[in-house]
């Protein structure tokens, strides 16, 4: 780990301009991917803002019956939100279903949204790998692909975005406020937040340098039956090899998302129009243009065996 | 070998405690912008234990390192370092954590409890004693997490914080045997005592 | 005390403290965080500085420069220990790892520096300031492309089995049988993933060394530390008192305590080096995957008429074969019989023991076979191992063995597991979304004997004070040690005090290879036996009609304070237990059968083990409590083995690629259930004077093999390919919709 400085931000106009003022400046919050990637020199700040005492922690209702969550509300604070539970529960059965309960203890929302992929390679510090070193090479390829994506990816990076919050999130139409250095904020649709490697692996998100996160929003709640069905070789405290979110509808219509496939929360609004159809078909339209490596072929068999298992329930 | 030791907390103040910190959409008070000198080092002050302990620390040192190395509390353990077994699990503001995946420079004010603070050789926390009798460990080496981890999962049920195991999200949360092994799934042991930790948590919450 | 005639009735017989279950002496210490492990020593050395070790980020070639320049001068750096500035040390006892020194690299991750800084922060920064060229070489790490130039190679523990062990005509026998099966199965890599790392403390005084280290056997950490160093041996003490598991990987000598004590050297101050997470599974040692080929034969009856078993797994050059044939030689009865191993060479880390060594891998392959052998003759699984049970060694039929109850284990398990509830028809049984099946298996571990000692102290005030360099891993020793020496001199259990892992203490058997309990309570024996007499003589009995009890020490109607015999000063009594050539004439070794019930999901494939029962065959129980656990334990790592656990070769760079906890998933809570133990109650008096044998690693043999034909059970899918991952059954659930 780097040698950096550290500030406790005393406001959010403070935090923003503080990052903004310095190069290598960045938030820390939960903290519990970035330092982790510090341990590595994976990430080398220079300068630390700690944000974690702003006052982005509240939960709060939205006038047009949605839910406001504040960036810092850590992800045990979020699923246990009482409305969270009742009315958005592929939310609170998506965060549940990541990491343990001392993680979620610590990691906030925001911080979760921007976590970072887990393929081995991106840890592999020795070995090329284009978003650690842009336009190096991607070591996956060829390599132990397993856990990797089997769509959305490029041949520059195969990636899967790990997170489970925001597979819910994206099923729910949920939406990311910032505020940037200039003092601006804006909305970002949690569909275009996530980005696709394409020939820029490196760059995962739209923020600017200073942006910051401060909420995610939630429409009104979506009604129908939440499932949230995470598969991984052990039964608690892994990425997932596949997941699945839906939102299920009396007639048969809903929403689906899946997580573990891609490089960002994989939604395809024209497969889940065929719900009515079944998982085959709604598998077969979301994972189109798909380029799975030997490994990891079986992950579109599985997302549609899940699917079917997170249809059944919803049917039961 | 002499502990600091000051203070015992019960269960019932830890779920308090945890409750309160679950419940938070209020704020601590406001803080200062403080800066780290162009050294790196930061002085700090934590309640650990219940006793105010100041530190002058490299803005690197982690809360896990700076509990082992620099207040000699060595019964949170280092396993892995990178948030992958829960050997480092403590409470901080009543709320359970990895330390290892922590700044100490970010608890500046706030209160941690250890493996220490619970009780000691000839004075054990219900739990600690729970372990004992159920055999609830072998090498040692992940207990003090585990022991952590089980007195706040109590707490986090209680406050109705939902779990991967969780059947109706609507319903008062109960200690069933799923819940509770889902629970403590951040707490790896390699020598295998899982089912004797959950007989000795189930020991200390009653039978559900 | 040389044991060579079996035990007839002795002291221990009473069983008043030992065989009961007594919780565990050192449990209040481990439960308050108050038990010092290796890198928590700030008791006994103040202020040491921190190394970082480097690792080689190449298989297989050279070092070629390595510059230090940046890290030497960055912030807080006392030192940085180049592998190019020292001399190879000579591998430690038991091993081939080359640990650190000259230019040649083995495998990925091997030391090829040490950062020593003042913290922990500046070690570690400056570690990455290190420029390291090197010169490159093809790494092999592939066994399947490797297997075919692997070569014959004898058991390492087994000097006395030739290295391709036939008995009858096994391919004649296999031609004439009705029923035969000739299947492969492979097992993985794995890594011990012990919760604590290896860790060092080392610190000179006036050219003496002493280590706070994690060390499972004593003697040989300090003898090979003393090799490397070039030391007396007199001149290292080694202090171990808490080990944070070992499951093997602290059978040997690792780079942390090598480094440790060099760092430590080079900038006259103490020194402290764990061995980080991340290079603890290519840095050290792992347990071989293997690929076995088995073939049975059988008549109509069920009986087996040939075993073939065949097992090839790589290492580095001049390393061992992971003996997974080892069992096979000794469960089952068989006219004919082949057995042998190959090795082939791989630049991974090095092959060697992991928790059962040989007999965990041979039964995960073997004991699926057998459940597919059973299918083919239509027998019930449980009643086709019966069938082929065997009283002696089907090598040298006039050698029986000690006690064996294997037939009980079955039969008892079969009982109380409610095997019979079992529909025999694989995939015919549900539970919503669940298939649900039963899978069981036999195990067995050889029973090993080695010489141990111990020093004891009946001190002034009455207490009784035990030394010995035994190590306690998790195990229990400090607790049957008491209870061994509590009964022996007929003292309440707190009045023991146990003290281990100290190499100023008599030399004892360590932990490992399941040896440690049986043989370091017998050494323990021996030291009160002759205290006892040194008692009796001091309080003017006559030693061979004395009883020790209450305290009391009582011969006809005379009865004088055990205290007495302490009033003009301690007494001390130190023995060894050595062996004479009972495990020649006898077999000695502990049986199992372990019962599994394991859902998967018909949709997804995920497994779940539902129930879990082992009932154990190992002679004397010491603890029934500790017993337990230890079962449990390698219960738990069974279901790993099982179900989730390998390391994954990168082939093309020579590494397995998931090194850390996160990569290499073990089981969690979520994936055990409640597990249910059973001990039969068989003493062995050939083993030693405690009537005990192994019980360690027992509880491993055969678990992840009772899950895996449970999941074939449940799904009718076949899986050899450990682990059983979901992957590998999708395409053949049901349908789903």
């Amino acid at each position: 780990m780097q040698p950096f400085t550290y500030e406790r931000a005393a406001s959010l106009e403070a935090a923003v301009a503080a990052v903004a003022a310095r190069p290598g400046a960045r938030f820390i919050a939960g903290g519990t991917n970035l330092l982790d990637l510090m341990k590595f020199q994976i990430e080398t700040p220079a300068h630390l803002v700690d944000i974690r005492h702003l006052p982005l922690r509240a939960i709060e209702d939205l006038p047009d019956g949605g839910l406001r969550i504040g960036a810092l509300a850590t992800n045990t604070e979020v699923a246990a939100h009482p409305r969270v539970k009742r009315e958005y529960g592929v939310l609170a059965r998506a965060i549940v279903a990541g990491a343990t309960g001392q993680l979620r203890n610590k990691a906030t929302t925001a911080g979760n949204l921007l976590q970072r992929n887990r393929c081995p390679y991106f840890y592999e510090t020795s070995l090329p790998c284009n978003k650690r070193q842009p336009g190096s090479g991607c070591s996956a390829l060829g390599g132990v692909t397993r856990s990797l994506a089997v769509v959305g990816t490029s041949p520059h990076c195969i990636a899967q975005n790990p997170g489970d919050m925001a597979v819910g999130l994206r099923v729910l139409d949920a939406a990311v406020e910032t505020i940037r250095p200039d003092g601006s904020q804006r909305r970002i649709a949690i569909g275009d937040f996530h980005r696709l490697p394409g020939d820029r692996p490196e760059i995962e998100h739209p923020l600017e340098p200073g942006e910051l996160v401060t909420a995610v929003t939630l429409p009104r709640p979506p009604g129908g039956t939440h499932h949230y069905h995470k598969v991984r070789d052990r039964a608690s405290y892994a990425f997932a090899i596949v997941s699945v979110a839906v939102v299920l509808q009396k007639d048969g219509t809903g929403r689906v998302a899946f997580g573990g496939v891609a490089p960002r929360p994989w939604r395809v609004e024209d497969a889940e129009a065929l719900l009515p159809d079944g998982p085959a078909a709604v598998v077969k339209t979301a994972f189109q243009g798909a380029t799975p490596t030997v490994e990891n072929a079986f992950k579109i068999p599985l997302a549609e065996r899940a699917l079917a298992l997170a249809l059944s329930e919803g049917r039961a | 070998m002499s502990l600091p030791l000051s203070h015992e907390i019960s269960r019932r103040e830890v779920v308090t405690a945890a409750a309160v910190g679950v419940a938070a959409a209020g704020l601590p008070p406001a803080v200062g912008g403080q800066a780290a000198g162009s050294s790196g080092s930061l002085p700090l002050s934590l309640t650990v234990n219940g006793e105010h302990r100041r530190l002058d620390l490299d803005t690197r040192v982690t809360l896990l390192d700076a509990l082992r190395e620099h207040l000699h509390l060595t019964g949170t353990k280092k396993g892995c370092d990178h948030g992958h077994c829960g050997a480092c699990t403590v409470l901080v503001n009543g709320v359970r954590i990895n330390a290892c995946l922590s700044l100490a420079a970010m608890h500046d004010g706030d209160e941690v409890t250890t493996i220490e603070g619970f009780g000691r050789p000839d004075r054990l926390h219900p739990m600690q004693a729970a372990f004992i009798a159920h055999d609830a460990f072998q090498c040692g080496y992940c207990t003090p997490g585990q022991i952590c981890s089980a007195v706040a999962v109590l707490a986090e049920i209680e406050a109705g914080v939902p779990s991967h195991a969780t059947g109706d999200l609507a319903a008062p949360m109960t200690l069933s045997s799923g819940e509770l092994r889902e629970r403590m799934s951040g707490n790896i042991c390699r020598c295998g005592a899982y089912s004797n930790i959950a007989d000795a948590v189930v020991d200390v919450a009653g039978r559900p | 005390m040389q044991f060579d005639t079996p035990a007839g009735q002795n002291p221990i017989d009473a069983q008043a403290i030992i065989g009961q279950p007594h919780r565990r002496v050192d449990g209040a210490l481990k439960v308050t965080g108050t038990a010092p492990y290796a890198y928590e020593r700030h008791d006994a050395v103040a202020d040491p500085a921190y190394g970082w070790i480097v690792g080689a980020t190449i298989a297989r070639g050279r070092v070629t420069r390595i510059d230090a320049a940046a890290a030497r001068a960055a912030s807080g750096v006392l030192a940085v220990l180049t592998t190019l500035e020292h001399d190879p040390a000579p591998p430690g006892f038991r091993t081939t790892l080359h640990l650190f020194g000259g230019a040649e690299v083995r495998h990925y991750h091997q030391a090829v520096a040490l950062v020593v800084a003042g913290t922990f922060e500046e070690a570690r920064a400056a570690a990455h300031l290190l420029r390291i060229d090197y010169e490159s070489e093809p790494a092999r790490c592939d066994l399947a492309a490797e297997a075919p130039k692997a070569e014959p190679i004898a058991d390492r523990d087994g000097p006395d089995y030739p290295v391709v062990d036939r008995i009858g005509d096994v391919e004649a026998a296999l031609a004439a049988a009705p029923v035969t099966l000739d299947e492969t199965y492979t097992t993985p890599d794995q890594t011990h993933a012990m919760m604590e790392p290896h860790a060092t403390t080392a610190a000179w005084r006036d050219g003496k060394l002493t280590i706070w280290t994690s060390a499972q056997v004593v003697s040989w950490h300090r003898n090979s530390l003393a090799q490397a160093l070039g030391l007396a041996k007199d001149d290292l003490r080694l202090d171990a008192p808490f080990i944070g598991g070992g499951f093997g990987a602290k059978l040997i000598m690792r780079s942390d305590a090598l480094l440790a004590a060099l760092g430590a050297k080079a900038v006259g101050r103490p020194c402290k080096v764990a061995l980080q997470r991340p290079l603890i599974a290519n840095n050290g040692t792992r347990r071989a995957g293997t690929i076995q080929r088995i073939r049975l034969g059988a008549d109509r009856d069920g009986r087996l008429t040939a075993i073939a078993h065949h097992s090839v797994n790589g290492n580095l050059a001049g390393a061992f074969a992971e003996a997974a044939v080892a069992p096979t030689r000794l469960i089952y009865a068989s006219p004919n019989r082949d057995l042998s191993m190959k090795l082939a060479t791989l630049d991974l880390a090095e092959g060697n023991d992991m928790r059962a060594p040989g007999e965990a891998p041979g039964l995960m392959a073997l004991e699926i076979a057998m459940d597919e052998m059973a299918e083919r003759l239509g027998l019930d699984p449980v009643a086709f191992r019966i069938l082929n049970d065997t009283q002696v060694d089907p090598r040298k039929p006039q050698r029986p063995f000690s006690e064996r109850h294997l037939i009980e284990c079955l039969e008892v398990g079969a009982k109380n597991f409610g095997w019979a509830r079992r529909n025999p028809v694989p995939g015919s049984a549900s539970d919503g979304r669940w298939l649900v099946g039963m899978g069981m298996a036999a195990g067995f571990r050889q029973n090993l004997l080695m010489p141990s000692g111990a020093r004891v102290r009946l001190e002034q005030d009455g207490r009784l004070t035990v030394e010995t360099d035994m190590t306690d891993i998790g195990t229990g020793s400090y607790t049957i040690l008491a209870q061994t020496a509590a009964e022996m001199m007929g003292l309440p259990l707190d009045a023991v005090t146990v003290r281990l892992g100290d190499s100023d203490y008599p030399e004892a058997a360590g932990s490992g290879g399941q040896f440690g309990a049986n043989n370091a309570t017998s050494g323990l024996y021996a030291a009160c036996t002759t205290l006892r007499a040194s008692v009796a003589a001091r309080l003017g009995f006559n030693a061979e009609e004395v009883a020790f009890a209450n305290g009391m020490v009582t011969a006809g109607r005379r009865s004088v304070p055990l205290l007495d015999a302490a009033k003009d000063g301690p007494l001390t009594a130190e023995d060894r237990i050595t062996y004479g050539e009972l495990d020649k004439e006898f077999v000695q070794a502990t049986f199992g059968a372990q019962f599994a019930e394991v859902a998967v999901n018909r949709f997804t494939g995920e497994m779940r083990v539902r129930r879990m029962l082992a009932v154990i065959d190992a002679g004397r129980v010491l603890n029934p409590l500790t017993a337990r656990s230890q079962v449990i334990g390698a219960m738990t790592m069974g279901v790993g083995s099982a179900l989730m656990e390998a390391l994954v070769v990168d082939i093309r760079h020579g590494f397995f690629i998931n090194h850390d906890l996160g990569g290499y998933e073990v089981p969690v809570h979520a994936d055990i259930p409640h597990l249910d133990v059973v001990f039969l109650d068989h003493p062995d008096p050939v083993s030693s004077p405690m009537k005990a044998k192994g019980i360690g690693e027992i509880g491993l043999c055969g678990a992840a093999a009772a899950v895996a034909n449970a999941v074939y059970n449940a799904t009718g899918i076949r899986v050899r390919d450990y682990p059983v991952t979901l992957d590998k059954l999708l395409d053949r659930l049901p349908h789903a919709a």
